[in-house]
């Protein structure tokens, strides 16, 4: 089963034109610096904001599992992980939408008649649909991520996938078809680095970023750019050189800064901010990398998606 | 503003139009009351106003000043108001409240007071038009009208709403004469029955004539008498062309560029000077009227681009210079601001259907961006065949997040003016006017009569007819809300109560249209507006060519989510029942938490592209279009509807109490089309495929504002996306959208008041969010951000 956690429509950062952006729940990756912690778990979860509540109980009222209790008169509300099922009782009982269930299965149907409502501004930009998360490709049930964009494809729809790259190449060789751009993620070159901020080896995102090329795929290279990891001059010049080494020549290449927008998502979701140590680039530093990529001879560098 | 793109002379213009007071201005009131005093009863009513004019055209203190290049001006100077005691005659207690008052105030001195007093009130009271209406209209319409169920128009200003055509730009006033005098000869005194009416109104549109030259000829004497005492000799020379302007036009058609902006600007005050008609008058498609002007000079040499846009900016102050005629009481609240509605329009289509879009287009887009004024109220009209630089240039100015130009659609207005029984020829010839309504320019009298309060209406609806604000039976005895046993009960009982207040609007209309047509005619106005000379018959009495009533509908998003509410909780869920809900409402949701987030934030909300809702709007629309549409008026027109509130949602929010959509009372209604506020969380797209599921066509105009903040729209990513969404709107046939860039002072309001601004987009970093989303350090970081960026 694939979890969507929010279909994002006016979507004007991913990709060309206007576009509808499905946000698929669950990653392989773990970025110190995510900003959507929210779609790392592959399971629906429940979201609480503690500033919004009240302590007036409703919740406790409604939950049939007896996961919700208050410590004391006028605490806020604390809801055990364990017991909770996640039916969602207390969040319609809540009457400061201080709760929220984030994730939600649906059906291709569905989403494609939610994805087609807005054809007509897609084809006035030169926009689409861009299936993004979490991470798209590392979905359970690929196949109906493959039919999904399948059927958007028959429809005229342009398709993008945004991708950590992190999944079996056969995957993306599947897609392929279907899909208009790449938007695709290249973060730190060091293997060793790679693994200690992110997670994983990097072996196979660059391995399958090769093969796409050579396949004939439509690539934006996304850089997520944080001073001191991969906003450094040397990490910039090995990528530079891995692209140059494969004959890769990406259609845009975008340079996207640092910024710390999800750390309050972290407490919503009771866990701590890995990323305490990054810091947001300067302009300067960022039109540095960018020279740096230009003076390489690739075209069509921006900052920002 | 941006001073680079203004010369001198038109910064320290600028400055002085807006740094100078509005005031009030009694000389013409003192005039026309002096002439009525001495010769009433001697001339036939159309002739009486013409030489009312005549007379003050030929006595008005004359305004010429340094720097300017386009002359003359309504009152005695820059931001005079006059007053128009034949149509509305202040009380002394108005006079006080308009100088006093904290918004839209207009300066009194205290011996116009005394004047207003002495002189004005002993002759007026009683008969000007105000009186005379409100005097005439039943019990149960002065009830209504107080309690807000809806406004009137024409209680203290003329009908109007027009907008010129080719002809003032292509004839002379001595021209006028000469057909006006055809018509006088051409009259069949033997066998036309009306003939000897038809004659007295010719002879006033000749008086009228007469009029407007003779202000011509006082403003080319005193520019030659300004240009002998002046020294400096680059301004002598400047006098002295406008002299010749001013002897060529407004009796000769225009030989220059500089004189067809003269010109035009003396129909203008004549217009706006006979009687003080509903959003002043407009040149209408200045662009396509002025370019055979701007490329015969340019061809002759004797016009450079910096000078056409020059002389537009002196347009624009002109414009700048005349406030709103003073308003007060209900009709203040239903358009308080100074604005006059001018509103130009640039592009479109010219009458042969192909392009319009020339260089002038683009001279008034840089004028709009320079001046960056709210009059004159400018726009630009996109077609199909609009070309994508022009569109882009609008929009580049549109983000600046003043709020001009709007777009309008202009495919879309020759459908609606189609479906309204014009020509092709003469709807092509049509535009927007005042703030999005439609209408076939010279052509058309199309005149707004009020703004109809529909959620009020359906807030009766649950009540049995009872205002619970004004305390008065008001509506028809239909039942409480806990009698309807369905929907389709409940709404079949809206429609009866809507069609009883749309009866009553219209037989006071009636009464209105036929005071007008006898009593109050505009034989300046129906010169320029066609047939009026061929059929010998006043503009305010059914002498154009077409004519149309408009009755404006009022907060169709409020009454969509509450109808919505109701169906979706009580009748189709039945997880609530009308009585809990009505408890609720009858104290302001207060204690009633659970019914409010039911009702708030658990319904289908119009604005989401959410068919539930989106289909209710198409009914409520639909019953409104058919109640009101088709109706015949007194002088032979029709009926149609507008979807637009100017600032009239503010008040029909203030006379409502809290509604089923758990809008609090007292607040504000949704506007135009728009969605009620905070009811869109689904982005801009779905906003407008909603707006569209609306049938426009059907419509005389509908208005629609879209909330940006400036980084969404930023960069050239950011300029073709706003290009796109507008294509997109106008490929569905939406007739109008404004947008809204939003600054730092709504964003901390957005901070403090979340509930008020949940369809507040922000760029984030790297991808876009509602603000309300967003945890408060977050909101802080963006909010510093955007001043930086300001």
């Amino acid at each position: 089963m694939n979890v969507i956690t929010n279909i994002q429509k006016y979507s004007i950062h991913d990709g060309d034109g206007i576009r509808t952006t499905v946000f698929y729940k669950g990653c392989p990756l773990r970025c110190e610096w995510c900003h959507n912690p929210e779609t790392q778990r592959f399971q629906a979860e429940l979201q609480f904001d503690r500033e919004k509540c009240t302590g007036c109980r409703r919740c406790q009222a409604a939950c049939p599992s007896g996961a919700i209790s208050f410590d004391e008169p006028g605490a806020k509300a604390k809801t055990d992980p364990e017991l909770c099922q996640l039916c969602g009782r207390c969040v319609d009982r809540c009457v400061n939408e201080a709760r929220e269930i984030i994730g939600e299965e649906k059906p291709n149907k569905e989403l494609v008649r939610e994805l087609m409502k807005d054809q007509i501004f897609y084809e006035q930009s030169g926009g689409g649909v861009t299936l993004s998360g979490g991470e798209v490709m590392a979905q359970q049930d690929f196949d109906k991520v493959v039919d999904l964009a399948k059927r958007l494809c028959r429809n005229g729809i342009a398709v993008n996938i945004d991708t950590c790259g992190y999944a079996p190449y056969e995957r993306f060789r599947k897609i392929l078809p279907y899909t208009d751009v790449f938007l695709y993620d290249v973060k730190v070159m060091d293997p060793e680095t790679h693994k200690r901020v992110i997670g994983t080896d990097n072996a196979l995102i660059l391995e399958n970023l090769a093969n796409l090329s050579r396949d004939g795929a439509r690539i934006y290279l996304r850089i997520p750019t944080i001073p001191g990891i991969s906003g450094t001059e040397e990490n910039m010049a090995a990528v530079i050189d891995f692209l140059n080494s494969n004959g890769i020549r990406p259609a845009q290449i975008n340079l996207l800064p640092y910024h710390d927008t999800g750390k309050g998502k972290y407490a919503k979701l009771g866990r701590e901010y890995p990323g305490g140590e990054c810091e947001v680039p300067s302009d300067d530093l960022m039109e540095k990398f960018v020279k740096q990529f230009l003076d390489a001879g690739f075209q069509n560098v921006v900052i920002g998606g | 503003m941006d001073k680079s793109k203004m010369t001198e002379r038109v910064q320290r213009l600028r400055e002085m139009t807006t740094s100078t007071p509005v005031h009030i201005d009694l000389e013409r009131a003192k005039i026309e009351t002096d002439f009525y005093r001495e010769n009433e009863g001697k001339y036939s009513i159309p002739v009486m106003r013409a030489l009312v004019l005549k007379e003050y055209f030929s006595k008005k203190t004359l305004y010429l000043g340094d720097d300017e290049l386009i002359v003359g001006e309504k009152g005695i100077d820059p931001q005079a108001s006059p007053t128009f005691p034949e149509l509305c005659c202040h009380t002394v207690e108005d006079m006080h409240i308009m100088n006093d008052r904290d918004i839209v105030s207009y300066k009194v001195k205290p011996e116009d007071i005394e004047l207003q007093a002495e002189e004005i009130i002993p002759y007026w009271q009683g008969k000007s038009m105000r009186d005379k209406i409100l005097e005439r209209m039943t019990p149960e319409w002065k009830e209504s009208y107080e309690a807000g169920m809806f406004t009137e128009f024409m209680e203290q200003r003329g009908p109007g709403h027009t907008c010129g055509g080719d002809r003032i730009w292509t004839h002379g006033y001595a021209e006028y004469k000469q057909e006006i005098q055809e018509a006088l000869d051409n009259l069949d005194f033997l066998n036309d029955m009306e003939a000897l009416d038809k004659a007295e109104e010719l002879k006033a549109m000749m008086i009228d004539c007469d009029a407007v030259m003779i202000l011509g000829q006082r403003y080319h004497d005193l520019a030659i008498e300004k240009a002998n005492a002046e020294t400096n000799p680059i301004r002598r020379k400047e006098l002295l062309q406008i002299a010749e302007n001013c002897a060529v036009v407004p009796a000769q058609k225009p030989k220059t560029y500089w004189q067809a902006l003269q010109a035009y600007w003396f129909t203008h005050l004549a217009v706006t000077s006979e009687l003080n008609p509903w959003d002043a008058f407009s040149p209408g498609r200045l662009d396509q009227h002025l370019y055979p002007y701007y490329e015969q000079d340019v061809e002759d040499g004797i016009l450079e681009d910096d000078f056409a846009l020059e002389l537009l900016e002196c347009l624009w102050v002109k414009f700048y210079n005349q406030p709103a005629p003073v308003k007060v009481g209900v009709t203040l609240k239903e358009s308080g601001t100074y604005t006059d509605f001018a509103n130009i329009n640039t592009g479109g289509i010219r009458p042969d259907g192909r392009d319009g879009v020339n260089d002038v287009s683009y001279l008034i887009l840089d004028c709009m961006d320079a001046m960056q004024l709210v009059q004159p109220n400018s726009n630009v009209q996109i077609s199909q065949k609009t070309p994508q630089r022009f569109l882009k240039r609008a929009c580049e100015i549109s983000r600046k997040g003043w709020g001009q130009p709007a777009f309008y659609n202009t495919d879309e207005i020759v459908q609606e003016l189609l479906n309204a029984g014009k020509t092709l020829d003469d709807a092509r010839c049509g535009g927007s006017s005042g703030c999005v309504e439609t209408g076939c320019w010279g052509k058309e009298a199309y005149i707004l009569t009020g703004y109809l309060n529909i959620p009020k209406i359906f807030q009766l609806t649950l009540y049995n007819g009872f205002d619970n604000v004004s305390g008065k039976q008001l509506g028809l005895k239909t039942g409480y809300a806990a009698d309807y046993k369905t929907y389709e009960e409940l709404y079949d009982a809206f429609k009866a109560q809507l069609k009883y207040f749309v009866d009553m609007k219209v037989r006071g209309n009636n009464v209105i249209e036929k005071l007008y047509a006898e009593e109050m005619p505009a034989p300046f106005l129906s010169i320029v507006t066609d047939d009026c000379i061929k059929n010998g018959r006043d503009y305010n009495a059914g002498g154009a060519r077409y004519n149309t009533r408009y009755i404006q509908g009022v907060g169709i998003g409020t009454i969509t989510d509450c109808l919505s509410a109701i169906r979706y909780h009580v009748f189709d869920k039945k997880d609530l029942t009308m009585q809990e809900l009505i408890d609720a409402m009858d104290d302001n949701y207060e204690g009633h938490e659970d019914v409010f987030r039911m009702v708030h934030d658990r319904s289908p909300k119009y604005g989401n592209d959410d068919d539930y809702a989106d289909g209710i709007m198409q009914d409520v629309f639909k019953t409104y279009r058919d109640t009101v549409t088709g109706r015949k008026t007194v002088c032979g027109g029709t009926y149609h509807i507008d979807m637009l509130p100017t600032t009239c949602h503010v008040y029909f929010g203030e006379v409502l109490n809290a509604t089923a959509n758990g809008r609090l009372a007292h607040k504000p209604v949704s506007e135009g089309i728009s969605p009620e506020k905070s009811a869109d969380t689904n982005g801009p797209t779905a906003v407008i495929k909603s707006c569209a599921k609306m049938d426009h066509c059907s419509t005389g105009g509908t208005l629609l504002n879209q909330k940006f903040t400036p980084s969404v729209v930023a960069g050239e990513k950011g300029l073709d996306n706003m290009a796109s969404l507008i294509r997109a709107y106008f490929a569905m046939d939406g007739h109008h959208i404004q947008f809204n860039v939003i600054d730092k002072q709504t964003l901390l309001d957005a901070q403090a008041h979340p509930e008020d601004h949940k369809d507040l987009i922000v760029r984030v970093a790297g991808y876009s969010d509602y603000f309300h989303n967003l945890d408060k350090a977050l909101q802080d970081e963006i909010i510093e951000r955007t001043e930086q960026s300001l």
